[in-house]
């Protein structure tokens, strides 16, 4: 056994991300197993900031594959570059060289822009691969990343199929905007990933800010629970807290309760739409701000 | 602490964890063999003998999705410390077929009509659908041909007419679906040049690009969600209904269902069982077995809390079965409405009520929703669905 998962907990947890039990776990499994992890949650409990981590602690290369609507092969895998092509095959017009020859030439790696996924699998030291918000590609991009995740390779019609130099550590994450194929599932180990209960959510905050005020913190972490607790359209996130506690702190307020007009003011670095900004007035607020 | 459930088996953990891999699938989570043994590849990675572990382990394995996720851990404890839940059973027995006179809220009190020989006011305003042919149907037309189409949905259970009102669901969906992508594929004709064909097919001419390959954007079609109110107000439709939901849903595997009175089933892979009458058998029992009051606003915001973000986008068109009578006060319906309306999908509104003579939406929460609707439509005939067909075209 190489290292056991509270020790990857703790890596992780000095290089300021406080993995769950579970979390940990699955991210252990994963690096043992060599098998691509899927992450789950809503936007904000810092889904793609493990891969991050994860890249930092290993001491190796992030190659980062955001998925959006529309995302093909040739974006994502690899594509042929035509204008040089074109090109080449224009100047062996007037050489000597046989058509297979020049079919040859022009298929061959130098004329083959790799992209993200052809990228990590043929990196020396295994890269730690982040295909992020997999639920914005469509589906049938996620039947491409079935062969890549399960035998690590890629099919080029041209130059035959390309091995994997080494195994990355794919860290796939979804916001749940789609449901994602039982058959991409089934490549996966899974970990949800919630928003953090207060003691984890304070532990944090001060692991990214460590100059804050101790009791200020744990002021900010209650509001910031509290608020979820709210009916919001978009819950605040870790990443959001972390804004306006560095707001906060900036402003130098050592208080919640202490100016309710500059605290409304600084609720812009968590509410992030028109709704919810009427949905918190000043009273709710305070009355938020109050019980912590 | 804790003891595991069997101390002095001696069967070894392969065994061990294909007895607790068949209480998870008996649980309704999707395991295979393969993940049986990527579940014992994964042991040998941590320290087996704390339980702990070997539960994280396993959640990280077998759960796949975020419902099986949550309730892993009960699951767990459940096989190895025996603390008793027993595998739940779907179909809930004794549903009485007597419930047919179930009381309806709204119905009884604003229509007065009784159980019988009500389709005779039922039916005849439908002056919206441009078939005024037809006018007068249901039994009042004095005919020996049923028209099966024009009869109150009410009357129809047989077989035959079941199947009916799923052919006319499944007719209606493959008319909402008909969308096109943003992506290109090749073929014959598109707007724009295939480069990565044109230069392949060019070296066999010395580069000249003799042949034109092109891409066009294919379809992408619609995805459908059916929400069914089978409340006690309803029930009289619930089965017709049901087989409308079955015929959106059986044809693709993307169209998703849900029933709800008190609260919110997801019943799409229910539906898709193959013989149509015992799925409808069974939902009706589902449906049957809770019966009472109806929360529609409330159902509603727990369909945009947890299923609105995977099934719900600007591609979808939202189908809410239901006759607005709501328990809960009109501002949730509108409330919740216009939040999934956020979503960018379309919001139609089929109500059986509405093809009855004199119907005005008056009911608190049909006229809270009104404003968030692309359609509000009568669903009280097959015919009356019959007709929207184009409407949902243009939609």
């Amino acid at each position: 056994m190489a290292m056991s998962w509270k020790s990857l907990q703790t890596d992780l947890s000095d290089a300021g991300y406080i993995a769950s039990n579970e979390l940990a776990m699955a991210l252990h499994l994963s690096l043992q197993l060599q098998r691509p992890l899927l992450l789950e949650g809503a936007a904000g409990v810092g889904k793609t900031e493990v891969a991050k981590m994860l890249a930092q602690l290993k001491s190796t290369r992030l190659i980062r594959l955001q998925c959006y609507e529309g995302l093909d092969a040739n974006t994502a895998i690899y594509e042929w570059n035509y204008q040089r092509q074109l090109l080449s095959v224009r100047a062996a017009a007037d050489s000597e060289l046989s058509l297979q020859e020049v079919e040859e030439q022009i298929f061959s790696e130098r004329f083959l822009l790799r992209r993200p996924l052809l990228e990590a699998i043929s990196q020396q030291t295994p890269p730690v691969l982040l295909i992020d918000e997999i639920d914005r590609a469509d589906e049938e991009f996620e039947a491409y990343l079935l062969e890549i995740l399960s035998d690590f390779q890629i099919s080029i019609p041209e130059l035959g199929t390309i091995e994997a130099v080494s195994r990355p550590l794919v860290i796939l994450t979804s916001n749940g905007s789609r449901d994602l194929s039982d058959a991409l599932r089934r490549r996966c180990l899974y970990s949800f990933v919630d928003y953090p209960d207060a003691n984890t959510e304070l532990a944090i905050l001060k692991k990214r800010l460590p100059a804050i005020d101790s009791e200020l913190a744990a002021q900010i972490v209650g509001f910031v629970q509290a608020l979820r607790k709210e009916d919001l359209e978009k819950n605040p996130g870790v990443a959001e807290m972390l804004d306006w506690s560095a707001a906060v702190a900036g402003l130098g307020v050592t208080q919640l309760s202490d100016d309710p007009v500059e605290l409304q003011a600084t609720l812009v670095c968590l509410l992030k739409t028109r709704a919810d900004i009427a949905n918190i007035p000043t009273e709710v607020t305070q009355r938020l701000a109050g019980k912590v | 602490m804790q003891l595991t459930r069997f101390p002095q088996s001696v069967d070894g953990v392969s065994e061990r964890l294909s007895g607790f891999m068949a209480h998870l699938r008996s649980n309704g989570l999707a395991l295979g063999i393969t993940e049986q043994a990527h579940a014992l590849e994964a042991l040998t990675c941590i320290d087996v003998t704390r339980h702990e572990d070997v539960r994280l382990a396993c959640k990280a394995v077998c759960a796949g999705r975020a419902e099986s996720y949550h309730k892993f851990d009960e699951l767990f404890t459940a096989y190895w410390f025996n603390s008793g839940r027993e595998k739940m059973s779907v179909v809930q027995g004794g549903a009485s077929t007597a419930n047919r006179s179930v009381f309806q809220p709204g119905v009884d009190s604003s229509k007065s009509t009784g159980a019988d020989g009500d389709a005779d006011e039922a039916d005849d305003n439908r002056s919206d659908d441009g078939e005024s042919a037809h006018s007068g149907e249901g039994k009042l037309v004095a005919s020996t041909i049923k028209n099966i189409e024009k009869i109150d949905l009410r009357e129809l259970m047989t077989p035959e007419s079941l199947q009916q009102a799923e052919h006319v669901a499944h007719k209606l969906a493959v008319s909402m679906r008909d969308r096109r992508s943003r992506r290109r594929r090749m073929a014959k004709r598109g707007s724009i040049l295939d480069l990565r064909r044109v230069i392949r097919s060019s070296i066999s001419h010395g580069g000249e690009p003799l042949e034109l390959f092109r891409r066009h954007k294919p379809d992408r079609p619609v995805k459908i969600v059916a929400l069914l109110d089978v409340s006690g107000s309803m029930s009289v439709y619930a089965r017709v209904f049901l087989s409308f939901l079955k015929g959106l849903v059986s044809h693709d595997q993307k169209t998703d269902a849900y029933l709800f009175h008190t609260s919110l089933v997801r019943v799409s892979d229910a539906l898709r069982d193959n013989d149509t009458l015992r799925a409808v058998n069974r939902l009706s029992l589902m449906a049957q077995g809770f019966g009472g009051g109806t929360k529609i606003g409330a159902n509603l915001q727990r369909f945009n809390q947890q299923y609105a973000m995977q099934s719900v986008n600007g591609r979808s068109v939202v189908i809410i079965l239901s006759d607005g009578y709501d328990t809960d006060p009109p501002e949730v319906i509108s409330h919740a409405l216009q939040r999934l309306k956020k979503r960018r999908c379309k919001i139609i509104w089929l109500n059986p009520l509405k093809g009855w003579k004199d119907y005005a939406p008056v009911a608190n929460g049909m006229a809270a929703a009104l404003p968030f609707l692309d359609l509000f439509a009568a669903a009280n005939t097959l015919d009356s669905l019959r007709v929207l067909e184009p409407h949902l075209h243009k939609l």
